[in-house]
This record gives C-alpha cells, structure tokens and sequence, in this order.
C-alpha cells in the first residue's frame, strides 16, 4: 500500500467516509449504523460515548476558541444522541514554544462552556511535542452521557417515516466562514460570528416537550447536504429539501457568493437538524424558537415516499436538483 | 441580497418560464461555453423548467478542463524541483497528470499553495526571494488580464523569482471550431464575463459568418432565462443576431483597460484544447520581452505529447458531441473524489456538475 492520505480524507465528504468505513470500521468491528455516539449497555444502564479531535486553524476566531468548539463538540454529539451529556476528558497535543497565556484562555473557556453545559471535565492527558512536529494545539475531547431507553433510537433514525419533518434551528455557515475570515490570508471584514455552541439545553427542551422526535445530527464538517445524504443512506429513503426554506444570514450569503461556496455544505458548530412526525412538526418548531439557539428555527424539507436513497432539493427559483453529499475538501480545519 | 435577489425572484422566473413555453415552435439545442453557466443552469435547475424540445448542451468552457494533460506534466515535474514554491488556483491541484497529481505531490511535502489571484502568487514571490515561484495561469480573457498585471508589477519591480507556466486561452476561436467540427446547434449563450473583458463585439462573426444566435448571458437564472427566449425568438424569426442580455455588465467595446494590458503582455498563439487538438491564435503567450517570466524558458523538462484521456469521452463532451451520462467511467470510476478526466475536477466541469446536480435526477 503505498497511497499517500490526502487533505480530502478528512473533508466530511466521500473519501472520509471510505475511510472511516474500509480501515476503521472494519479493524474495529464497529456494527452499523454509524452514528455520532456509541451506544454502550453498561448492565445498569445505557450510556452513550463519544470523542472528537479539533484542530482548528487558527485557535481564536470570532464567536470562540479551540476549546469552546472542543467542549460544544463534543457535548453536542452526545446530545443530538439522545443522551444528557455528564462527563468529558480532555487531551491536549501542544506545540513546544506555545504561548502559556493562550492556553490558559483555552482552558479557562473549557471550565466556563462546562459549567454552562452542565457537564464536568474529569480526566484528560497533557503531552508536548517539539517546535514543528503539530501545529500549535491540537485538543482531543472525549465524553459520555446517560441515554434514556424511549430516546435510543435518536441518533440511528430507525422511526423515520415518509412524511416526516425535517427542522433545522437556524441559519447555516456562520461557523466557516468566521473561522475563514479569522485567517491571515483572508482579508475581508464581515462581521460573521461562529454559532459554537453547546446544544443539550435545546435538544433537552425539544425532547421534553415532544416525544415523537425520530432522529436528530449535529450539522459539522460537510453541513446540512452531507448529514441529509448521510440519513437518505441509512434509512433508504428519498429526502426533499426546499432551498428558500433554509435560514443564511445575509453577510453569509454575500461571501457565499463571491468564494463560491454553498452554505448548505458549510461546517456549523451549534446547528441541529431535528426529524419529526410531521403533525408534530409546528409543535417542535414553536419549542426551538422560543429557546435563544432556535430563535430563526424552519422547517426545510420532509423524507419523501421515494424509495431510492436520493436528496433533492427544489432550487430557489422553483427547478429541482439532487443535493449531493461533499466531494473534495471545501475547507480543511474548520474544527 | 440587492443585485443578486432580484435576477432569482421566483414570480419573474415562472414569468419568464412562461413566456418561453409559449414561444417555442419546434425544437432548439442551444450551447454554452462558460463552465460559470454550466454550474448556474445546474445549481439553479433551470434545466427543470425548460420545455423538452429545448436542449441546452455544454461546450468547452471550463479553462480546466480544456487545458491539456501535458500541462499538467510540466507543473508537476516543477513542482518536484527544489526550491519551487508552486502557486496554482484550486480546481488545478486534483486534476490528473499522466502520472501524478499536484494533490499527491503536496501530500508527499511539495510547497504546493493554493492562491485566489496572479498578484498573490506574485506576493508569495515577494515574500520568499529564496524560492523560484511559479504561478500556473489558465483561463481565458477573464483571467489573462489578470496575469498581464501580474507580470507587469514584476517587471517593474525586477522580481526575478516569479514564473508562470502559461496556458491562458482565446474563447473565440474555440467557438469557431465546435462550429466548424458540425455540432447541431441553434445558437450560444454567450459568455458574459469574457465580454466584460473583451466587450461583445468578438462574437460578432458567428451570426455574420455562419447564421448562428449569439446572446451575451450574465449569470443568474433570470440572465439565463431570458437569454432562452432571446435565442428562441431570434430561431423563430431566423434573424440570428448578436444580442447582450448582460447589459449590467457588457458593453460593445469592453474594459479598454484590461484589453490594453493584455496586448501588452501576451501575443495570440496556438493553443492546445483537450478534445479538439490545437486550434490556431487560440492561445497567449508572453511576448518577447517578458519572456524571462515564461516557466518553460526558466525550467528544462521533457514534456509529453498532449493525448486525451484514455477511456473516457471527455473530448467528445467537450466538442459538445455527447453528454456524461454515455461515458461508461462517469460515475462508476470516474467520481470527483478519483477523476479520470479533467471534466470530473472542476466545478465548472461538464461531468462534474452532472455528478453533483443530475446524477439520479
């Protein structure tokens, strides 16, 4: 074997997933469906368990830093799992010469998006490597929540049924291109703020107050277009996604424009996609709104009848396209 | 968003879809060469909206894609060398070479960036005297003037470690040749933002010399949608004309300014165009006196011969014979993630934008 790993292995995209699925999946002998957390019996209980490495480039963009996204993350896939998020460990690979000052901001970020999530940072691991050999920071999150058993289907998606709604908790892309602009060679100055944040408050409160909720994803790396390709995939089914319905801020949309990226395969650090029984669908949507993460809340789409595993969006003009999953690297280190 | 949302109003694009279904007497096949319009008819599904008798065909006008596989060679033997830092524009760096790409050479550690315009590969040249950097210009009157200021500024400023390896190309000619390879075509959409640059009025001797409609076509779907019902009328009519529906942006005579420094920089040449061979005073070199910027005076390498890709039919697409859908590698070993031919890399590429927008559609 002597392929070299490319940049595109670890786009979110296709060859990730090849990846993920021809060298680890097989390896470790990790069941399908793959979904955002491991779902673990411990005999008294299940608990849901998850990890996450970040490497941003760089460490501070507007909106957060490497440590708020490694905190949000991580919490946020365990709770788009349907588990309370409870504890978390924390790794740190960090570059001989690397200012102490910034990681104590780091770190002081951590503690503080923590206590906001309600979850405790109890082991993690410190190792410093020479100047050149990583880039600055690297951070590797781990965590564990407690899943309540009417909940487990969540992250899986096995109560999907065609006419279900799809329902997303607000505007897409803020977090790439914050992180864009926040590096050197990007010289535009639109006020674009990340949307990191930690969903379980959200995710709680729509769990609470619905209990036909069929399946829900954190919107990362590959954005909204890649995670509907994901569960076309995994329940076979067709999707229909209508583009006008979808929120983008309008600074968002400018830069769209002009860089040539489509929000709908941008990478969001506190986004959530929500599948719900369609009569229950302006039930949920009224729940996020009227929490401070879902306030621009919409209903973007519903799985179709089609049986082919195929996401097709109705363009803004009224045409129709298929929504394709991310090919290629659109943006490395976004988190 | 002003200037963009008013060119997607979905009452004036039913309008218009309107208007089109009651022109149509017949059928029409209609081509365009700017990959920009390739992706906007896509992107936006105006295909979808279109009656069946209009078919719109693309042809070759995606500067990666028509850029040859020997091209490719030569940026990847530089790159090699020491001390090369190699600038390029994105879609670039993934297209195949006859053995390597520029992606796996950066993978094995080539100082191989990826800049968003001439004058930043020309920074990137100030910025590290110690380097030979070398920027691969491609595209056509869009991106050429471009590059004339690039190579102007270093001329000026005696920096002598900035090259390009040039294959910059004329639109026109290659126009000239789909026509004359027979395609059946009733009429192009005409790239706006060439015309921009070189204003309308090069496209003039396709309705004179050989009865075809020409529309000047900016990039939005109501740009495209009227510039269908302008194509279909003039077919109607059978008074092919040329006609800017991108008034915005198009005037008859251009950027006087952009031209200038075009001429300045670059005389007409032949010109190597995947698909068609070499098509004459289809290309731009550097004239004699800028010479010393020219990647192929400065390095020494053994290229091949330009060949077209084997197995697949990009040539055929490209010439505007043949749709993605007929070739047996797309979408089965030619993705975007492996592209066989340079119609799978960019996302302005005939193959690529079918994968993306049509592939079960």
């Amino acid at each position: 074997m002597d392929e070299l790993i490319t940049l595109n292995q670890g786009s979110g995209g296709l060859l990730t997933h090849q990846l993920i699925r021809e060298l680890f999946q097989k390896n470790f002998g990790i069941p399908d469906p793959l979904t955002d957390s491991a779902i673990c019996d411990s005999g008294g209980g299940t608990i849901a368990f998850t990890t996450d490495s970040y490497v941003v480039d760089p460490l501070f963009f507007p909106g957060g830093n490497i440590g708020k996204l490694a905190v949000c993350g991580t919490v946020n896939d365990l709770a788009v799992s349907g588990a309370s998020p409870k504890w978390l460990s924390a790794s740190f690979i960090i570059e001989e010469g690397f200012p102490l000052k910034d990681l104590s901001v780091i770190v002081e970020t951590m503690a503080e998006e923590a206590g906001k999530a309600g979850v405790k940072i109890v082991t993690g691991d410190t190792k410093v490597v020479e100047k050149g050999k990583c880039d600055k920071l690297f951070i590797t999150t781990s965590g564990t929540g407690i899943l309540d058993p009417l909940r487990m289907h969540t992250g899986s998606g096995t109560n999907i049924i065609p006419g279900d709604s799809l329902i997303i908790n607000g505007p897409l892309g803020n977090h790439s291109l914050a992180v864009l602009g926040a590096r050197n060679q990007m010289s535009f100055s639109a006020s674009i703020v990340s949307d990191c944040a930690s969903l379980n408050g959200l995710t709680e409160s729509i769990f609470s107050g619905c209990s036909h909720v069929h399946f829900m994803r954190d919107l990362t790396r590959g954005g909204l277009a890649s995670v509907l390709n994901e569960l076309a995939w995994m329940t076979g089914m067709g999707i229909t996604a209508d583009e006008s319905s979808v929120p983008v801020d309008e600074p968002v949309r400018g830069l769209c424009e002009m860089l040539g990226f489509d929000p709908l395969y941008l990478a969001n650090e506190g986004k959530v996609l929500v599948v719900v029984k369609k009569e229950y669908a302006q039930q949920v949507l009224e729940i996020m709104r009227s929490h401070p993460l879902g306030a621009n809340a919409a209903i973007i789409g519903e799985i179709s009848d089609y049986s082919r595993p195929v996401v097709t969006l109705k363009t803004t003009i009224g045409g129709k396209r298929i929504l394709d999953m991310l090919s290629g690297s659109q943006l490395p280190r976004i988190c | 968003m002003k200037y963009i949302d008013e060119y997607r109003d979905k009452a004036l694009i039913s309008k218009l879809t309107d208007l089109i279904k009651d022109s149509v007497r017949g059928e029409y096949t209609f081509m365009e060469v700017c990959g920009g319009h390739t992706n906007a008819i896509h992107r936006f599904g105006i295909r979808t909206l279109l009656p069946e008798s209009i078919r719109l065909i693309s042809g070759p006008g995606c500067p990666v894609c028509v850029t040859g596989r020997s091209y490719i060679d030569k940026a990847v033997v530089i790159s090699g060398e020491e001390k090369v830092i190699m600038t390029t524009f994105g879609d670039l760096i993934r297209v195949p070479g006859s053995g390597s790409s520029l992606e796996k050479l950066r993978s094995e550690g080539k100082d191989i960036r990826i800049v968003l315009s001439s004058l930043e590969a020309l920074e990137t040249a100030r910025r590290n005297p110690d380097k030979k950097v070398v920027f691969l210009a491609i595209g056509f009157e869009t991106t050429a003037p471009g590059t004339a200021v690039a190579i102007k500024q270093a001329s000026e400023e005696k920096i002598r470690n900035f090259f390009i390896l040039n294959a910059h190309k004329l639109m026109p000619p290659a126009m000239e040749a789909v026509i004359s390879d027979g395609v059946n075509i009733d009429g192009f959409i005409c790239p706006g933002h060439v015309a921009a640059v070189t204003g309308s009025g090069i496209f003039s001797f396709i309705p004179l010399k050989y009865k075809l409609g020409c529309v000047v076509t900016g990039f939005e779907p109501a740009d495209l949608m009227q510039s269908i019902l302008m194509l279909v009328r003039q077919k109607n009519n059978m008074i092919p004309g040329l006609e800017i529906q991108y008034s915005r942006a198009v005037s008859e005579e251009g950027n006087i300014l952009a031209q200038r420094i075009m001429t300045e920089v670059f005389e007409p040449c032949a010109s190597y165009w995947r698909g068609f061979g070499l098509i004459k005073d289809s290309g731009l070199r550097l004239r004699k006196e800028y010479e010393e910027y020219d990647a192929d005076h400065a390095f020494s390498y053994s290229a091949n011969e330009d060949e077209d890709d084997a197995g697949c039919i990009c040539g055929e697409i490209l010439r505007g014979r043949d749709i993605p859908s007929s070739c047996p590698l797309f979408a089965t070993e030619c993705i975007p993630e492996n592209p066989v031919g340079a119609c799978m890399v960019s996302h302005e590429g005939t193959c690529n934008t079918w994968y993306r927008y049509k592939r079960n559609g």
